[in-house]
């Protein structure tokens, strides 16, 4: 590592030195007392966006295959998490350890159901896997819906399609902990901008660090030619397996962050369905497919802006919508790409030099 | 020592015959060409031997085991490393990454080793880099081994795909028309090239080629394949003054 550093190792290091900027500033307002309530109200969820964003990335950026099934995960990770800190929140007294618990839970279960749904799915190709992918979140949704889970003092009761009165629970011990469509109600809160931003860090690191490893070549290599992939002895299903449920994984974490972030947990459209999964592609799109850094931007500019916008009501979503396309257009114009690039390239310069042929390269950020 | 056998290997699209009854026997250490006509069935005979289409009849035998039947994947495994026609680089991908994809099953790090950075991960890097680079200078490609693998010029493209085909580490290697589009000065390095891999890496090499002056320059055996089936094979200088052979490719 001493003098010489690749092209790829350069971009990395500025993406950690975005995110440790990003932190010194929210602190430096937090401290000086110049953070608005809104503003920091949002905190949480923009760490949340990014990490969807993030491992969206994986899938669509690096993979090279569409999925709009996302906020399933997403979803997955959310109740899983939720059901599990309300199990636990007698038992395990510890806030911290409990919600890191909850964290693998969340996660794990969302890998889980990446691998279920992948294995039969990660054979279709482009419209048809996110076709796919789009029903798989719907159908999560709706089974979650209908979903009862309640505690008595003879254990923990569950039923598909019923109502809690229905269940014959013992009414003097009876605690409520998912109510179909009325959902999870009283999770354990975990608000801290801290937290949620070391699980940002955690996220993009282990991602970068996917890519830029033999796995992340092998990924790589299927997006961009599966027949010479495989005819170079990549196995194509299992490395397209691993890349989706890495990013299950860490929607499933990001589902966590939601539900520990929300008292009354419910799944409706706007939250775990098609405008969500829709959401999340657009944070991707519009940072850029494959950048890391891009996805990390895009996510703090739009879903911190129409909160910021709400003091021009009338026009909030005339500007949201001027930005969407403004954003479009930098990112795919020749012209505007190349200013970019001298920035960053120009920031690159600053970090230790390597030789001229590692210069030119243009390693997917 | 035998590589290569196929036995009566055959595939129909439907009704089309598109090849038929195919036998090849090539020894260790030969660079064996498969010549034709267009449409005559030479890529769809690299499509059975690789695993890509699955043959409907006859087997091929790598070093006398069976590979008829295996994945793509798994045929590279055994031992047999292509290139193809239109060229199929990893376009988005540097040139060095592109011979470390194919070093992948020759040097190994578990995944979750690459995302924690332990130290194996960077000793196997950087062992991968050393001999990613040495393949790279074989082919004279190490000073653009920073550039995306779409920029380079279309010579240098096949070169790459060769020395990617190579770092698999095969036993046999084949060449899916390697000199078209070239012109006759790359044409003329190409076959150098081969030869020279032929020797340097101990390699033994089945090509379909169009250019006859490399086929004839460099090739030892040839089979003539048309509309499918066998016309001849041998010798290079014999099989090209099969009368046959003459005919298909210039007509009555």
């Amino acid at each position: 590592m001493k003098k010489t550093l690749s092209a790829s190792t350069k971009s990395n290091l500025i993406t950690y030195a975005m995110l440790a900027v990003i932190f010194a500033v929210v602190q430096l307002l937090s401290v000086t007392g110049n953070l608005s309530s809104l503003v920091s109200g949002l905190l949480v969820p923009i760490c949340m966006y990014i990490i969807l964003a993030v491992s969206l990335n994986l899938t669509v950026g690096i993979l090279g295959d569409l999925s709009l099934g996302h906020a399933g995960f997403m979803c997955v990770g959310a109740y899983s998490s939720a059901i599990f800190s309300m199990l636990t929140k007698d038992v395990i007294s510890a806030d911290l350890l409990r919600y890191v618990l909850a964290l693998l839970v969340g996660g794990a279960f969302a890998a889980i159901f990446g691998i279920l749904i992948g294995i039969p799915v990660l054979r279709l190709k482009g419209d048809y896997l996110a076709i796919v992918t789009l029903a798989f979140g719907e159908i999560i949704k709706v089974i979650v819906n209908n979903m009862y889970i309640a505690k008595d003092i003879h254990g923990v009761h569950f039923a598909m399609l019923t109502s809690i009165s229905d269940m014959g629970l013992d009414e003097g011990s009876k605690e409520v902990i998912l109510n179909g469509p009325q959902g999870i109600s009283g999770t354990p809160q975990t608000k801290s901008f801290v937290i949620a931003f070391v699980l940002v860090v955690i996220t993009v690191a282990v991602i970068l660090n996917l890519i830029n490893s033999r796995t992340g070549r092998a990924i790589m290599s299927i997006r961009d030619n599966r027949i010479a992939a495989e005819s170079v002895g990549i196995n194509v299903t299992k490395y397209k397996l691993m890349a989706f449920s890495v990013s299950a994984f860490f929607a499933g974490v990001a589902g966590v962050i939601y539900s520990h972030n929300t008292y009354a947990l419910q799944a409706t459209t706007k939250n775990f369905g098609y405008d969500m999964s829709i959401l999340i592609l657009v944070l991707v799109v519009l940072g850029g497919i494959g950048s890391i850094k891009g996805s990390i931007l895009s996510s703090i500019i739009l879903i911190s802006l129409p909160e910021i916008l709400r003091d021009f009501q009338k026009y909030r979503m005339l500007i949201y919508a001027i930005l969407l396309i403004v954003m479009m257009i930098v990112n795919n114009n020749p012209v505007t790409k190349a200013f970019f690039k001298k920035i960053f390239g120009s920031l690159k310069r600053l970090l230790p030099k390597k030789k001229a042929a590692e210069k030119s390269s243009e390693v997917t950020q | 020592m035998t590589i290569l056998e196929t036995k009566n290997l055959g595939i129909s699209f439907g009704g089309l015959r598109a090849v038929d009854d195919f036998n090849i026997e090539i020894q260790k250490g030969e660079l064996y060409g498969l010549i034709g006509p267009n449409g005559a069935g030479k890529t769809t005979v690299f499509n059975l031997l690789t695993g890509v289409y699955q043959p409907t009849c006859g087997t091929a035998y790598l070093e006398g085991k069976k590979i008829t039947g295996k994945k793509p994947a798994e045929i590279n495994k055994a031992g047999i490393a292509r290139t193809f026609q239109n060229i199929r680089l990893f376009s988005n991908l540097t040139v060095l990454d592109n011979v470390k994809i194919g070093l992948h099953n020759h040097y190994k790090y578990t995944t979750a080793s690459g995302i924690l950075r332990l130290p194996f991960y960077f000793k196997t890097e950087k062992k991968m880099n050393q001999r990613a680079m040495e393949m790279l200078k074989v082919f004279g490609l190490e000073e653009e081994s920073g550039y995306l693998a779409s920029n380079l010029p279309y010579g240098k493209q096949r070169k790459l795909e060769i020395a990617r085909a190579l770092a698999t580490e095969p036993k046999l290697l084949l060449l899916d028309e390697p000199a078209a589009g070239m012109n006759p000065n790359e044409t003329a390095e190409l076959m150098k090239t081969i030869r020279f891999v032929r020797d340097h890496f101990d390699m033994t090499i089945l090509l379909i080629e169009h250019d006859m002056k490399l086929v004839s320059g460099i090739c030892e055996k040839l089979t003539v394949l048309n509309f499918g089936t066998e016309l001849a094979k041998g010798p290079t200088e014999q099989v090209l003054k099969n009368p046959d052979v003459i005919t298909a490719y210039l007509g009555e």
